[in-house]
């Protein structure tokens, strides 16, 4: 190449440098590196996740260089743009000289420089003169191999290829890369930050009605790609996308609507979901035509450019009917109330507020007892494989619902409630887990049930228990039992004493008590005293509200055992329990939402075009073998040469084999 | 023309037109595309009505698919027969009652699908030191059982994998293809890599190479077993929503093609650097032909990881809502691919030979091995299937 002036060289210098093929590469390390970063940082997650994970220092180095999201940074789209700029600059500098290369049979090479190919050989034909040439072309053909005949002075040259095609597979897969990386950049967050950088679109907080969200975190109807979320309660109509942007939310107007008529889901014996689908009305804003379509996973719908997918699927406001029993000092009769999920509940003057977060029709639990070794190893190595070690005893326990309780403070403590009684080992409970945090484990408060499967009895015991006007009479009754007023007086004071201390620190500010007041040798047996004066209350308790609610009374004896034991510990664990209430679920109206998501994504076709043609390319490269056979014919000698542009092993064996049906075909026998 | 004459996989062929080709067919070749034509009608007039329109393309696209093998590569007939003699055993034996697998003798101790993948298990651990003895000994026949052992051992494992097929019919609500979980997909990464070893096997006529293969094949093995024993992992699970798909049944399957080559590349380079060291090199073959050897597994791999790499983004467009959202599985699938990418244009066009580019290949292996078991250990995201 000739250069005019020093710049146009520089020029073609920094050309050079773009289109080579060690530049592509070291962008493709680098894009790959890059990725590694995306994946190992959880991307898009909230401000705050990434400061309590990073910390003060690193946190805003992280946040400037875009590694929160990687995959959108200015730095990253950059890295795209250089490697479809030099893959197009490699193809476009490659285009002539590899046209050259498929459609020339390269006729003119010199007898020199095929005496240097590493495959050749020299024959020595017994057919006349006359005859070779026919007989090299007839085998050509035969083997499948183009070829022009070159006649010159004193020799003629018969050249022949194959397998050129696998040149343009070089065009089709590079030229994919470029359809592929354009078609993703179209359909990346592009128009989302143009509109954010230069229409002033700001993200708003996701915690408002749809219809409260300023004009300025609406996006334009004709944003030419985006990704969203439609949540739409049955029922309910929805015609924007919510997009997750700048820890907020953007609006993306749909050109139509959605109803949602109705919501199907099917559960596994497992309690999995095996299949949900809404159907949905969906009403074009402009021609106000309608369709009617189930939208289910993998079975998605397109209208006007945006294409709706079943994505997931939510609680749309069930109703829970709730039964409020009070486990406060003073505490009321039991009172309903219902509420929606979804809903946040003031409590009265204390300022608690109670939030309820979710409702499940259906909880699956695995209640096998622990498997046993020899079992496991059989089913685990032999027999089909639908067989079990555990998890034989999937139980459904029905409904559950989940409410946080919010102290004045902000403190919160979440209770999740199974609707109906569980039955453990036998006997029956309603269960109630908390937590105070997410990351902690769960406290069980497990309430006994009597044999009406009635919680009443436990709740009147608790009040028995906490309520100072009660306790008295539950003293009293306690105490009838003794025989002399001196048994009686001592009976008196142990019960009023463990009662004080029981109900202000459960088994613990007892153990505290006799560690402090009783001497080491005498621990043992006040702990039994004070044990069964427990036993005792509560049994007499039990009766009090037996009497009360006109059911018979109870023999003492061993069959009741487990109801006293069970109730006192739901009493301990009721101590730390952090409400002063058991919200009991009686009844449900459950009513589902879906959440789908709408994306217009034009990149899509050049995407997939560049997908079909990255295969065929990459095909054609890898197994298209291209092949050129040479034959020199001179007066005493057939020169055999084959070259190929890939050096594989096959290469040998198609020389030999093409150099003996050669020689075949010329009667020749191989010269040294 | 050049194109058919080239399909894949590379086999042997004499680079002849295509019609000197089928001609050559002898009454071998025709009887075994009988066969597969014949079989897969079955499959269909019995099973015909569980499948959509799609998965019935998809099985009859298997006959060209497995004619070609059948025709390019002599001993896959013998495989395929067998094969298909255990399955129908089995599935003959069950007479759709699952409890006979504990019931009839030859179900609980041969064809049942856990016992089958026990059998392949321990026909691939016998392989590995049937060809370690062959390498120490160059004693022929303990190479040559090594072959045997691990053709028995595809045979049971494939066997074993048609079979669950059928048993999760047997559980209501359940049926779906194994290649939904990771108790699956390394059964069938330890057939495929088997497979396409012992077609390198025959093809450069060495079975020396078995020694270097089947180690990875064993980890991956001795992993299922560990995996299946501490986790229950064998189970027959439902399939989420999202799976339940057609494309299942053929992204799977192509990915795992593309793993098992890149697998065998790697333990190929090692074999490689053993020899350009002066090691072992009176009992491996030259350098030219293991760099040969591995150039072929990669370019088979690559081709087949494109493919399904491509599938599973359309899949994802379907499922998921957009084809490509840089969740950790695809990000890694990326990086395998755009290391195998770097790798084939190195060998290409020359800038690099020999040890390092078996080096490459050897690292490459933990790439793959990193997105494919490792994203599922420590990484979340939507391809949870088979986490750990």
């Amino acid at each position: 190449m000739q250069h005019s002036s020093p710049r146009a060289s520089l020029l073609d210098d920094f050309i050079e440098l773009l289109s080579s093929m060690r530049f592509a590469i070291s962008l493709l390390t680098v894009l790959a590196i890059a990725s590694v970063i995306g994946t190992v940082i959880l991307q898009n997650q909230p401000v705050n996740a990434y400061l309590n994970q990073f910390g003060q220092f690193w946190d805003p180095v992280f946040s400037r260089l875009g590694l929160y999201s990687v995959y959108n940074s200015g730095w990253f789209v950059a890295i795209l743009a250089f490697l479809v700029l030099s893959t197009t600059l490699c193809v476009i500098r490659q285009f002539t000289p590899m046209l050259h290369e498929i459609r020339g049979f390269r006729e003119r090479a010199r007898e020199v420089s095929l005496r240097n190919f590493a495959h050749r050989a020299s024959l020595e034909p017994a057919l006349p003169p006359e005859k070779r040439s026919d007989a090299v072309t007839a085998y050509l053909a035969n083997a499948g191999f183009r070829f022009r005949v070159n006649e010159r002075e004193g020799s003629t040259l018969i050249a022949a290829k194959r397998g050129s095609l696998g040149r343009i597979g070089y065009f089709l897969a590079h030229g994919a890369i470029v359809l592929i990386c354009l078609g993703g950049l179209l359909d990346s967050n592009v128009p989302l930050s143009l509109q954010i950088r230069f229409l002033g679109k700001t993200a708003t907080s996701g915690n408002q009605t749809i219809a409260s969200i300023p004009a300025s975190a609406r996006l334009a109807p004709s944003t030419w790609s985006f990704r969203g979320n439609v949540y739409i309660p049955q029922g309910a109509i929805a015609g924007n996308a919510v997009i997750n942007a700048n820890d907020g939310v953007l609006l993306q107007p749909l050109p139509f609507t959605v109803e949602l008529k109705n919501f199907h889901i099917e559960h596994y014996e497992t309690g999995m979901p095996k299949r949900y689908a809404s159907d949905v009305v969906i009403t074009d804003n402009k021609s106000k035509e309608v369709f009617e379509r189930t939208l289910e996973v993998n079975k998605p719908f397109e209208h006007r450019g945006v294409t709706l997918y079943q994505a997931g699927f939510d609680d749309g406001g069930s109703v829970l009917s709730l039964t409020v029993h009070s486990m406060a000092a003073n505490a009321h009769p039991p009172s309903s109330f219902s509420a929606e999920v979804g809903a946040r509940i003031p409590l009265g003057p204390t300022g608690h507020a109670l939030e309820i977060t979710e409702f499940r029709s259906v909880n699956v639990e695995d209640l096998s007892p622990p498997d046993n070794k020899a079992k496991r190893t059989e089913a685990a190595f032999s027999g089909s494989g639908t067989r079990a070690a555990s998890g034989e005893n999937l139980r459904n326990l029905g409904p559950s619902y989940t409410y946080i309780l919010r102290d004045p403070a902000g403190q919160a403590r979440e209770f999740s409630n199974y609707m109906q009684p569980i039955q453990i080992n036998g006997l029956w409970y309603f269960i109630s887990g908390m937590r105070t945090s997410r990351t902690e484990d769960v406290s069980w408060l497990r309430i006994p049930l009597d044999e009406d499967k009635s919680a009443a009895a436990w709740f009147a015991i608790h009040q028995s228990f906490f309520d100072p006007a009660l306790q008295a009479e539950l003293i009293e009754r306690y105490v009838s039992h003794g025989s002399g007023k001196d048994e009686k007086n001592s009976l008196k004071i142990v019960a009023g004493h463990v009662l004080s201390l029981f109900t202000k620190g459960g088994f613990d500010a007892i153990s505290d008590f006799t560690v402090t007041n009783v001497p080491e040798d005498k621990r043992d047996e006040a702990d039994i005293v004070f044990l069964q004066a427990i036993q005792g209350l509560v049994w007499e308790a039990w009766m009090i509200a037996r009497e009360a609610a006109g059911k018979s009374a109870l023999e003492l004896n061993d069959i009741h055992a487990p109801f006293v034991r069970d109730t006192i510990h739901a009493l301990t664990v009721s101590l730390h329990y952090g409400a002063p209430f058991y919200l009991q679920l009686t009844s449900f109206e459950q009513r589902h939402a879906t959440i789908l998501q709408a994306t217009r994504s034009p990149g899509k076709p050049l995407v997939y075009l560049g997908s079909l043609l990255l295969v065929l390319g990459v095909f054609a490269m890898l197994y298209i073998r291209e092949r050129r056979l040479f034959v020199l014919l001179k007066k005493d000698e057939a020169l055999v040469a084959m070259s190929s542009g890939r050096k594989t092993i096959d290469l040998d064996e198609a020389f030999a084999r093409h150099r003996d049906g050669l020689a075949a075909a010329l009667g020749a026998s191989t010269l040294p | 023309m050049e194109l058919a004459s080239s399909s894949p996989p590379p086999c042997p062929t004499p680079s002849a037109a295509p019609a000197n080709w089928l001609a050559r067919r002898n009454v071998g070749d025709w009887l075994f595309a009988i066969a597969v034509v014949f079989g897969l009608g079955i499959a269909y007039s019995r099973y015909g009505q569980l499948m959509d329109g799609y998965e019935i393309a998809i099985l009859f696209l298997h006959a060209p698919l497995l004619i070609i093998l059948g025709w390019a590569w002599q001993p896959f007939r013998l495989f395929a027969a067998a094969v298909a003699i255990l399955a129908l055993t089995s599935v003959w034996l069950y007479q759709g009652e699952l409890a006979r697998a504990e019931q009839t003798f030859f179900l609980k101790y041969l064809i049942s699908s856990q016992t089958a993948i026990t059998w392949m298990s321990v026909f691939f651990f016998t392989a590995t030191g049937a060809y370690w003895l062959g390498l120490a000994s160059r004693f022929d026949f303990a190479g040559r059982s090594g072959s045997a052992m691990t053709w028995l051992a595809a045979v049971m494992g494939t066997t074993g994998l048609f079979v669950r097929w059928y048993e999760s019919y047997l559980v209501p609500d359940i049926g779906h293809i194994p290649v939904s979980n990771l108790y699956e997909v390394f059964v069938f990464f330890s057939l495929v890599t088997a497979l396409l070893y012992l077609f390198y096997e025959g093809r450069y006529n060495t079975r020396k190479l078995g020694a270097f293969v089947l180690p990875v094949i064993s980890a991956a093995v001795i992993f299922l077993l560990w995996y299946s024993f501490t986790r229950d992992a064998y189970q027959i699970q439902p399939l989420v929503p999202a799976l339940q798909s057609y494309w299942m049944k053929i992204h799977v399957p192509a990915n795992f093609i593309g793993y098992g080559g890149f697998a065998i590349a790697a333990t190929v380079g090692i074999a490689y650097l053993l020899v350009s060291r002066g090691m072992l090199t009176d009992r491996l073959p030259e350098p030219r032909v293991l760099e040969d050897v591995m150039y072929r597994a990669i370019a088979i791999g690559f081709a087949f990881f494109t493919i399904a790499t491509i599938l599973g983004a359309l899949w994802a467009a379907e499922a998921w809502g957009s084809y490509w959202q840089w969740d950790p599985k695809e990000t890694w699938a990326l990086i395998v691919w755009i290391n195998y990418a770097a790798w084939l244009h190195m060998r290409l066009t020359r800038s690099l030979r020999g040890a390092i580019l078996a080096w490459w290949a050897f690292v490459g292996l933990f790439v793959v091995t990193f997105a494919f078991v490792g994203v599922n250990m420590f990484l979340s995201g939507l391809h949870s299937y088979g986490s750990l």
